[in-house]
C-alpha cells in the first residue's frame, strides 16, 4: 500500500465507506463529496501504524461495528483499528490539531553507509543547531532543524524520531538522516531508508509547554 | 503482504507505481493450494497503460466469467508504461500478470484485446517483454497459446503471425469449450500443434497458422483457404442471444488509482438498429438485444454494492433505442440519486425526455450537450445513414438553450466517401444555426455567450461495413479538408462562438493499412515496433516516420491498402469471417450510399441484411 499516493488513498477510503454502509455525510449540491479529510498525508514509499482521517456521520455507530464492517469491506494491507468520536466544532479537524509524529527509520538491505552510524547519533542530536538546506518551490533556505526534533533513540538498527508534525511546522524524517549522514561526510543515496510512521500527536499544552496526546486519545470510543 | 515482481527501488523510481502492484479490491487471488485445484492459467491483457485498460468492460466480463470457474485462475496484464519499458529490457524482468506477480510466459494462456488499431505495436511488446518468441511458429511446443479476440479481431490477418488462435465474437460462448478442450489435451499430453488443430474445430476459433492465402499478380487475393480437410473454410461470428441471462460482473474491481473510466459500467444492450454505414459496431454486433430492465436494476445495485464507486454510466451504442430507457434512467436517479451516485448518461439523443433527465442529474450550466451529426450536410448524413435530420438537431439544440445550456459539442467525420467540398463546408454553416438558435433568445432569458465546439476526425473505412470498398485520400488532401472547415468556421456571422478542433492525418492513414490490411502487412508492424514504435495510440509518442520507414524495408506499397477503391468482387482478408450481416447486404449499402438512399433502422422496417439468422433480439421483436 505504500505506492499508493495520498489522493488515491482517499478515494479508497471513500469507496470503503460506501461499501461498508456506514452512514457518511455530504456535502450539498449536484456533485456531493463525502466529507472527509486527512490528518497528515503520507508520502509515497512510506508505511505507517497511526493514519488518520475524519468523517462526519448522519448516524452513529458503535466504534466496534464500524471497525468490523470496514475490515470487512477493505484490503488486509490496510486495516482500521481505532474508531472514536471527536468534539464538535471546526477546530477540532484532525488536520488542524497535527503538531508530531513518531517515526522509525532503519536501512534498506545493503544501503547502510559503511560505518558505525549508531555511535555517532548522540553528538549530532547533542548540537544546538543543525542547519539544512530546505528546498521550497522558489528558493533553497537554511533551516535549524534542531528545534523541531523532539525526541530521538536508537537501538539494533532502528532510529526513532519524534519530530514536528503539521501545517506550522514539519520535519520529514529523511531529512533528518540526510543531513546526519552529510555531517558524517557520507552522500545519501536515494532508496536508502525503510521509514514507517508509529504515531501522530496533537499538543494539548499551554504556553512553551509541550503536552503530545496521540490522535486517537483525543476522541471517546462510541459504545 | 502479497509478493510483488518489481523492487522497491524500481517502483518509486516509475511514473505511478500502482499500475505494477496488483491487489485492488475485488481482484482475484487463486494462489492457495489447498482451496484451487487450477488447470488453466489466463493472462488477459489490454495492450495500453493500466488506466486504459481497467476501463474496459469486456475484460471485466471476461474476467469475471472465467474466475467463477474453479479450475482457471484469471489474472490481468497492461502494457508497461514506457518508463518501466525501458528498465525492465535493461535488467530482463519478465512481464507478469498483476495478481500472481508471476511471469506470464509460464502461464497456459495469454489473451490479447484489439480494441484498436493503434494499438497492434503494444502486443508486440507484450510478447517481447513476456520474453516469448513474437510468431506463432516459433513457439512450437512451450509457453502459453496466445489468443486474440476483440473488434480487431473481425480482421485479424495483419497480426495472423503472432497469435496461435483468434477468438472472433463475443466472449461469452465458446470459452468453456476450449477451456475444456486444453485441458483435456493437457492431460493427454497432445502437441500444441495437435491442440490447435482441434481448436479450429470449435466454432468461432480461427487458427491462421491452418490457412493458406495465395495472391493476384495484383495484389489482391487469390483464395483463403484452409489447408487440412477438416477446418472449416468459414468462421462463424460468436454472438449472445439471451443478454438476460448472459453472465456479467457482479464485483467489478476496484482500481486504486484514477483511471479514464472510473465508474461501475451498466450495459444495457449490445447490437444497434441504426445502421451507419461508416459504423464497424453498428455491423458485428447485429442484432441488437437488450436485456431487461429487470435485470439491470439488479446488476446496477449489485455493482454499486460490491465497489462503492460514486458514479454509475450506461453503456450501449445508442442508449435512446432502449425499449424502456425512461423505466431504467427514472429507476436510477429515484433509487441513486438519493445515495450520492451521479449517474452519467452517455449516447443519449437530445430530446424533451434526455434533457429532463439530464437536467436533473448535472448542473446545467457547467456541463455541455453532445450532438454527433456525423455530416454537416443532409445529403452526406444520407449517405452515411445518419437518420438525423437537420430539423432534429436545431430542434434538440433550441431545447437545451430554452433549458438552460449554453455548451455544445458538436463531433463531425471529414474524409467521408462522396463527401464534397460543399459538405464541408455545410459542417460550418450547421454550427453557425446551432449559434443562431442560441442568440434567437431574448438577451434577458440568454446565459451570457454560447460556446459551440466542432471536432472532426478523419474517417477510417473498415472491414464489414458499407464503406469497405471506399477508397482513402492521400494526406494532403486531409489537411486541407480541415483547413476548409476552418476557413469557413471564420466567415461566419457567429465565428466567436464556434471553436473547431481537429486530428492529425498521418495517423489516421497508418489506421486505414492496419484496418483493411492482409497477411502482408505483419511484416511492416513487426519492422516498426524493431524501430522503435510503441504506443502509436498515444499523440506524445506516435512518429509516422518509423512506419514510414518499415514500409520502405519491407518493401510493402501503402496507397495499395489506402488509395484504392476496391472492386466488387475482391475477396478480403475478412471474407472467410461470417458475421451475420452479409456481403451481398453490404455491397447494395455501398450501392444506395452513392445514390444518397436512406435504408430505415431495425425497428422501422427490416432490410435483410441476414443477421436475422440467430433468429433472436430485434430480428423477432414485432413477430413476437
Amino acid at each position: 500500500m505504500k505506492f499508493i499516493g495520498h489522493l488515491d488513498v482517499m478515494r479508497y477510503f471513500q469507496k470503503l465507506i460506501r461499501r461498508s454502509g456506514i452512514d457518511a455525510a455530504y456535502t450539498e449540491g449536484i456533485h456531493p463529496h463525502m466529507i472527509m479529510s486527512f490528518a497528515s498525508p503520507l508520502g509515497i514509499g512510506l508505511t505507517s501504524d497511526a493514519e488518520y482521517m475524519d468523517i462526519e456521520l448522519n448516524s452513529s455507530i458503535p466504534s466496534m461495528d464500524a471497525i468490523r464492517l470496514l475490515n470487512e469491506a477493505g484490503t488486509d494491507e490496510m486495516k482500521v483499528t481505532g474508531f472514536v468520536r471527536i468534539p464538535d466544532g471546526k477546530a477540532n479537524k484532525a488536520m488542524t490539531l497535527v503538531a508530531a509524529a513518531d517515526y522509525e527509520l532503519r536501512f534498506r538491505e545493503g544501503y547502510a553507509p559503511d560505518m558505525d552510524w549508531e555511535g555517532g547519533l548522540a553528538d549530532f542530536f547533542n548540537r544546538k543547531e543543525i542547519p539544512v538546506l530546505k528546498k521550497t518551490k522558489h528558493a533553497e533556505k537554511e533551516v535549524n532543524i534542531r528545534p523541531m526534533i523532539y525526541d530521538w533513540s536508537v537501538s539494533s538498527g532502528v532510529l526513532f524520531l519524534k519530530l514536528a508534525a503539521g501545517s506550522e511546522e514539519n520535519l520529514k524524517p529523511a531529512l533528518v538522516m540526510d543531513a546526519y549522514l552529510q555531517q558524517r561526510g557520507f552522500q545519501p543515496k536515494p532508496f536508502s531508508y525503510l521509514i514507517n510512521r508509529c504515531e501522530i500527536y496533537a499538543d494539548t499544552g499551554s504556553g512553551n509547554e509541550k503536552k503530545f496526546v496521540s490522535l486517537y486519545d483525543l476522541g471517546t470510543e462510541i459504545l | 503482504m502479497r509478493k510483488l515482481a518489481l523492487s522497491d527501488e524500481i517502483l518509486l523510481s516509475v511514473e505511478k507505481p500502482a499500475r505494477y502492484i496488483g491487489g485492488e479490491i475485488n481482484s482475484v487471488m487463486k494462489d492457495d493450494k489447498s482451496k484451487y485445484d487450477i488447470a488453466i492459467r489466463f493472462a488477459m491483457c489490454f495492450p495500453d497503460v493500466y488506466e486504459i485498460g481497467m476501463s474496459h468492460l469486456g475484460i471485466q466480463i471476461l474476467y469475471d466469467m472465467f474466475n467463477k470457474r474453479q479450475d482457471v485462475w484469471c489474472e490481468r496484464v497492461y502494457s508497461p508504461w514506457v518508463d518501466l519499458d525501458k528498465i525492465m529490457r535493461r535488467d530482463h524482468i519478465p512481464l507478469f500478470a498483476l495478481e500472481s506477480q508471476e511471469p506470464i510466459r509460464d502461464f497456459d494462456f495469454i489473451g490479447i484485446t484489439l480494441q484498436y488499431e493503434m494499438c497492434y505495436t503494444n502486443v508486440l511488446q507484450i510478447l517481447d517483454l513476456a520474453q516469448i518468441p513474437m510468431r506463432s511458429a516459433d513457439r512450437q511446443d512451450q509457453g502459453p497459446i496466445v489468443i486474440g479476440g476483440g473488434p480487431c479481431a473481425y480482421n485479424p490477418e495483419p497480426l495472423a503471425p503472432f497469435f496461435d488462435l483468434f477468438y472472433i465474437g463475443e466472449g461469452e460462448t465458446v470459452y468453456d469449450a476450449l477451456f475444456d478442450l486444453y485441458i483435456d489435451c493437457k492431460k493427454r499430453k497432445t502437441t500444441r500443434k495437435e491442440f490447435l488443430h482441434k481448436a479450429a474445430g470449435i466454432p468461432g476459433i480461427y487458427v491462421p497458422g491452418l490457412y493458406e492465402v495465395s495472391y493476384n499478380e495484383d495484389g489482391t487475393i487469390r483464395s483463403f483457404l484452409p489447408t487440412e480437410p477438416d477446418i472449416p473454410v468459414t468462421i462463424e461470428k460468436q454472438v449472445v442471444m439471451d443478454m438476460t441471462s448472459a453472465p456479467y460482473p457482479e464485483k467489478p474491481v476496484v482500481p486504486y488509482i484514477q483511471v479514464t473510466q472510473d465508474r461501475v459500467v451498466l450495459e444495457i444492450q449490445r447490437g444497434c438498429i441504426r445502421g451507419c454505414r461508416f459504423c464497424q459496431a453498428g455491423m458485428i454486433y447485429r442484432p441488437l438485444r437488450e436485456r431487461s430492465l429487470e435485470c439491470l436494476k439488479e446488476h446496477a445495485a449489485q455493482m454499486l454494492q460490491a465497489t462503492g464507486q460514486e458514479e454509475i454510466s450506461l453503456s450501449s451504442l445508442s442508449s435512446s433505442d432502449y425499449s424502456d430507457l425512461k423505466g431504467l434512467v427514472t429507476y436510477l436517479i429515484d433509487e441513486f440519486g438519493s445515495q450520492n451516485v451521479n449517474i452519467s448518461l452517455p449516447s443519449l439523443r437530445i430530446d424533451a425526455f434526455s434533457l429532463d433527465v439530464m437536467s436533473r442529474v448535472q448542473d446545467v450550466r457547467k456541463s455541455s450537450l453532445t450532438f454527433a451529426p456525423e455530416a454537416g450536410s443532409q445529403r452526406m448524413r444520407d449517405v452515411i445513414n445518419k437518420g438525423l435530420t437537420e430539423e432534429v438537431i436545431l430542434d434538440g439544440a433550441r431545447e437545451a438553450f430554452h433549458g438552460g445550456w449554453n455548451k455544445v459539442k458538436l463531433y463531425f467525420m471529414l474524409g467521408l466517401p462522396l463527401e464534397t467540398e460543399e459538405d464541408r463546408r455545410d459542417i460550418a454553416h450547421l454550427a453557425d444555426k446551432i449559434a443562431r438558435e442560441y442568440y434567437a433568445i431574448p438577451k434577458e432569458e440568454r446565459n451570457g455567450k454560447c460556446q459551440i465546439t466542432v471536432s472532426t476526425s478523419f474517417f477510417v473505412p473498415k472491414p464489414f461495413t458499407p464503406f469497405q470498398w471506399a477508397s482513402m485520400h492521400p494526406m494532403e488532401d486531409y489537411l486541407g479538408f480541415a483547413k476548409t472547415v476552418n476557413h469557413e468556421v471564420k466567415d461566419m456571422l457567429n465565428h466567436k462562438s464556434i471553436r473547431y478542433n481537429w486530428h492529425q492525418a498521418d495517423v489516421t492513414l497508418l489506421e486505414g493499412v492496419l484496418a483493411r490490411g492482409d497477411r502482408k502487412i505483419a511484416e511492416v508492424i513487426s519492422d516498426a515496433y524493431k524501430n522503435g514504435a510503441l504506443y502509436d495510440a498515444w499523440t506524445e509518442f506516435w512518429n509516422y516516420d518509423r512506419w514510414l520507414d518499415a514500409f520502405k524495408h519491407t518493401g510493402i506499397d501503402m496507397d495499395f491498402y489506402t488509395l484504392r477503391e476496391r472492386g466488387e468482387d475482391e475477396i478480403f482478408p475478412w471474407d472467410f469471417i461470417h458475421v451475420g450481416v452479409s456481403k451481398r447486404f453490404l455491397l447494395n449499402e455501398w450501392h444506395r450510399a452513392k445514390e444518397a438512399a436512406v435504408t430505415p433502422n431495425c425497428r422501422q422496417k427490416c432490410s435483410g441484411c441476414g443477421a436475422a439468422c440467430y433468429k433472436g433480439g430485434v430480428c423477432i421483436e414485432s413477430k413476437n
